[in-house]
């Protein structure tokens, strides 16, 4: 397999920069919460201080005087959301998302129980300390693993098995272990933020941090019963997210309602304690997998169970055991996923959702097995690579993780690893090496692009697509000036507004597969209009704006879509990752330093070539926070989070990451669309908890199988 | 989201209090309006604007190399001052509590979390934001370097980033990656941009540049 392949190592100064860069380094881009109005109001929310029961009294009357105040809105005098009300005839859902000031149920410790509304923000924030609720508290349950008994199949999720059940018990090598991948909040940097403005009783503008503005759009409308057509959501610029804008949330809602009481905006900027409780998080999962092997390391079964946790009035689902059933050749496996209702907030997708909770545990439990059965972890995921997948036996539209892993392997020096841990100690630090693979499905949907020509040469490109960091503009403008052969600098992408033609939400790794065909599209079919302009025999690539000026026109447009493509119906569709990952432990304390991090992903073609760079990287980083140190912690007793801030929750700082190689296998999937492009996003982060993980345990021989591994479970 | 804890009984009276006085007291002669002028005022919240004018004090400070005259109530910190009163957004609000770097700004020179300072402490400083930061048309190098090494993703800690990284070549505190990661490890990213901060980072401070 040691055959040459094109690989593409971009620098960091490789490739276009981001066509949005000087507005985020001049401090000119504007996020949600950044637009100025007549009548600006800010709107402070309130949270319950129990856990779980229901409000007796709230006294708003002190927050009622305090000067600038213009409401306090609770579940008394609330308007009513016209979707929150049972529909006569209709039998009323037994779980949902949370109604706003519904009524005085608490289900959740923080969960809004009013939004005080001021003329200044200082004035909002002081009144809203001034609201006083009376509580009858019940016992609540915030703990996963006490709870674990209390756990039930989800709808449509569940058992699977393939071949015999738990048939690895009689494998001669085999491994068992439990596996905890805590509570991880999203906390991108920006704080989740919405101004509300009714602009008629029946017209309603936001400008609102979300990764869907349709999505956005839709909700509010169903929530408060007007068109879809009278809601225009903005969301021009997002600061990060990595699925926490991906849903509607209480605040949101909150602001509406504010805004209809006060008849002016209202402006409700989260907290960054709001951020724990308010916008989802990645669920505490538990897992348990027994995998076994014959002796020369092929596998012969794998049972991965899943205990994921969720609220008491919404059920969430991930694919956490999904892995298991695909990443290897396997002739029995057999998963089961429970979910367990706790009196918390509801989870959502965070990067990688699921498979990254899974591929930690599957990853983790593979390794241990390399040890075991006394076989290179490399070499046992070569012996055991899927050709079709093994879940359906469909083909693979295209697969390259065999190179994959052995670019990566070069890339580290996994030559260097020693099978036998604590074998090599440099001053004081154990040296380790540890990979980790990921995988996650190459998905697509509908676009539609308008594409303009402008007299002045100009192109400009409309989407209802947000990008909430990886360079969607970007992305799309490469395209657009490879179709149109004009330089990109004349090209304008345009997204983050509704009432732009259609495009999917920003999750799922989908947006560059999505998006990307509908701008081809849109070029080819102004390319054809061109050409029907110019009558036979005209360029492929005419003097567009000579074109319009011949013909008296000011401009040329076209509004194309893209469906979704139909390769799933014939072919497997995954993009792929493997992570490696040189680590020093220190044998004194117990701290993990990243010494090393090689990155390969085989996500097709690659579009843009530095923003896909960065987003590897990200994924990675994102990857150590999950290994070393992200928990959202709770005090079970009251149910609340304790590390509520950036002080206490920690996440991957400047000094704890060094350089970090993205590589690319940049073959294009012909089955995905016209350019052969799949996401990258989740799989830059899929697999990489174990690569630390497998890397600190070859470095000191301590197996650390609860996430985040801090020293004191190095040590003990 | 703010939890109902005690509140401070003497502020809590105060503030409660105030509209009720203007409302009754007929020591408003003192700032010669009639009682009935008063209640009038109190009901069209004319006492809160009075009120405010009390409450607010002068503040004069140079921003971007301007000179501003506000009037600030004590507790508004820097921050929100140049966010909401001034417009100036490209300061970021990440976290309030000086733990994310996303507010950092150049007072008299010096990076600092806006977020952490009291608007009053300003007068007569200089004070730059990133709006500040390019000449007109032309970019500091350290926008250029950020651009050119793509130092951010989704751009909301890119403001404070800047500010920091204009600091710390200017404190001395670039001599080597190592040097570099350390002292801007104040500045928080959760895209994960770093590898690429440290590159224009070291790319300005090896290339010479001004700063």
């Amino acid at each position: 397999m040691k055959k040459a392949i094109n690989v593409t190592m971009p620098s960091s100064a490789e490739g276009m920069s981001r066509v949005d860069g000087r507005l985020k380094v001049t401090g000119a881009a504007k996020y949600s919460a950044e637009y100025t109005m007549p009548g600006l109001t800010y709107g402070v929310l309130v949270g319950s201080t129990i856990t779980k029961g229901h409000i007796l009294t709230i006294d708003t009357k002190a927050a009622g005087r305090a000067p600038g105040v213009l409401a306090v809105v609770t579940h008394l005098n609330s308007p009513k959301v016209p979707g929150d009300q049972p529909e006569k005839g209709k039998p009323v859902p037994d779980k949902g998302a949370l109604k706003v000031f519904y009524d005085n149920k608490i289900y959740y410790n923080g969960q809004p129980i009013a939004v005080v509304v001021a003329d200044t923000f200082e004035r909002a924030l002081y009144a809203a300390s001034l609201v006083k609720a009376q509580y009858k508290a019940e016992k609540h349950i915030t703990n996963l693993p006490d709870n674990r008994d209390k756990g039930f199949a989800p709808r449509g999720e569940g058992v699977y098995k393939r071949g015999a059940a738990d048939a690895w018990q009689s494998a001669p090598f085999k491994v068992e272990q439990e596996y905890i991948v805590p509570t991880v909040t999203h906390n991108p940097m920006e704080l989740h933020a919405i101004i509300a403005r009714w602009d008629a009783d029946d017209k309603l503008t936001v400008w609102d941090k979300t990764q869907g503005v349709n999505d956005t759009r839709d909700d509010l409308a169903r929530l408060f019963k007007i068109p879809a057509a009278n809601v225009l959501v903005h969301s021009q610029f997002v600061g990060g997210a990595f699925g926490s804008a991906l849903r509607t949330w209480p605040h949101e809602v909150a602001a509406v309602l504010a805004a209809k009481v006060v008849s002016k905006p209202v402006k409700v900027v989260l907290s960054r304690a709001d951020m724990f409780t308010s916008v989802g998080y990645r669920p505490f999962t538990w897992q348990k997998i027994g995998i076994g092997a014959t002796a020369d390391g092929k596998l012969t079964g794998i049972t991965h169970e899943a205990a994921g946790q969720t609220s008491s009035y919404e059920n969430f689902t991930e694919g956490p055991v999904g892995v298991s059933q695909n990443m290897y050749a396997c002739p029995n496996v057999n998963t089961k996923y429970n979910l367990v209702s706790l009196d918390i907030a509801t989870p959502t997708w965070m990067r990688g959702p699921g498979e990254a909770t899974g591929a930690f545990a599957l990853e983790s439990a593979l390794d241990e097995l390399s040890y075991a059965v006394n076989i290179d972890p490399l070499e046992l995921r070569i012996k055991n690579y899927a050709e079709v997948e093994p879940s359906s036996g469909k083909p693979f539209s295209t697969k390259f993780l065999k190179e994959a892993y052995q670019l990566g392997a070069d890339h580290i020096g996994w030559g260097d690893r020693k099978q036998v841990p604590r074998s090599v100690k440099q001053d004081g630090w154990y040296v380790g090496y540890g990979m980790g693979s990921g995988m996650f499905g190459a998905y697509r949907s509908g676009a539609t692009v308008r594409a303009k020509m402008m007299a002045d040469g100009t192109l400009i490109l409309q989407t209802a697509v947000s990008d909430i960091g990886p360079g969607t503009g970007t992305a799309m403008t490469i395209i657009a000036a490879e179709q149109m052969n004009i330089p990109a600098d004349k090209i304008r992408f345009e997204l983050g507004d509704s009432s732009l033609p259609p495009a999917p939400t920003q999750g799922g790794s989908a947006t560059v597969a999505s998006v990307g065909p509908a701008v081809v599209k849109a070029c080819t079919d102004l390319k054809e209009k061109f050409q029907k302009l110019i009558g036979n025999g005209g360029e492929d690539h005419p003097d567009y704006a000579k074109v319009l000026k011949e013909h008296n026109l000011p401009s040329l447009e076209v509004t194309s879509s893209s469906d979704g493509g139909n390769g799933m119906e014939k072919y497997a569709m995954n993009s792929w990752s493997v992570h490696f990952v040189k680590v020093l432990v220190n044998a004194a304390t117990g701290v993990v330093k990243i010494d090393k991090v090689a990155c390969v992903s085989d996500c097709g073609k690659v579009i843009s070539p530095k923003t896909a760079r960065s987003q590897v990287i990200g994924g990675a980083i994102g990857g150590i926070g999950m290994a070393l140190m992200e928990e959202s912690i709770i005090d079970h007793r009251y149910g609340r989070y304790i590390n509520n801030n950036f002080a206490d929750y920690h996440v991957p700082v400047n000094a704890d990451i060094p350089q970090i190689d993205a590589l690319f296998i940049n073959k294009p999937d012909p089955i995905i669309n016209v350019m052969g492009a799949k996401g990258m996003a989740e799989i830059a982060l899929i697999g990489m908890a174990a690569a630390v993980a497998n890397a600190v345990y070859n470095a000191c021989g301590k197996r650390v199988r609860d996430l985040p591994i801090t020293p004191d479970k190095v040590m003990g | 989201m703010k939890s109902d804890k005690p509140t401070p009984e003497t502020t809590d009276v105060k503030d409660s209090s105030r509209r009720d006085f203007l409302k009754q007291s007929t020591l408003l002669t003192a700032v010669a309006v009639t009682p009935v002028v008063a209640i009038k005022a109190a009901n069209d919240h004319m006492d809160e604007h009075l009120a405010a004018v009390f409450e607010k004090m002068p503040l004069k400070m140079e921003v971007n190399g301007k000179t501003v005259n506000l009037s600030v109530e004590p507790r508004s910190t820097l921050l929100d001052i140049l966010r909401e009163q001034l417009d100036l957004t490209g300061t970021k609000k990440g976290c309030d509590h000086g733990q994310c770097g996303a507010c950092t700004v150049h007072v008299d020179g010096h990076r600092i979390n806006s977020c952490l300072t009291l608007g009053i402490m300003m007068s007569g400083k200089k004070i730059t934001t990133i709006e500040g930061l390019a000449k007109g048309d032309q970019l500091h190098p350290m926008q250029e370097a950020f651009i050119k090494h793509d130092g951010f993703q989704c751009g909301y800690c890119t403001p404070g980033q800047i500010m920091s990284a204009v600091s710390c070549i200017r404190e001395g505190h670039a001599g080597s990656e190592h040097e570099i990661r350390e002292y801007m490890s104040g500045n928080v990213c959760r895209c994960g941009a770093y590898p690429n901060i440290v590159n224009a980072i070291l790319e300005v401070k090896d290339g010479g540049f001004a700063v």
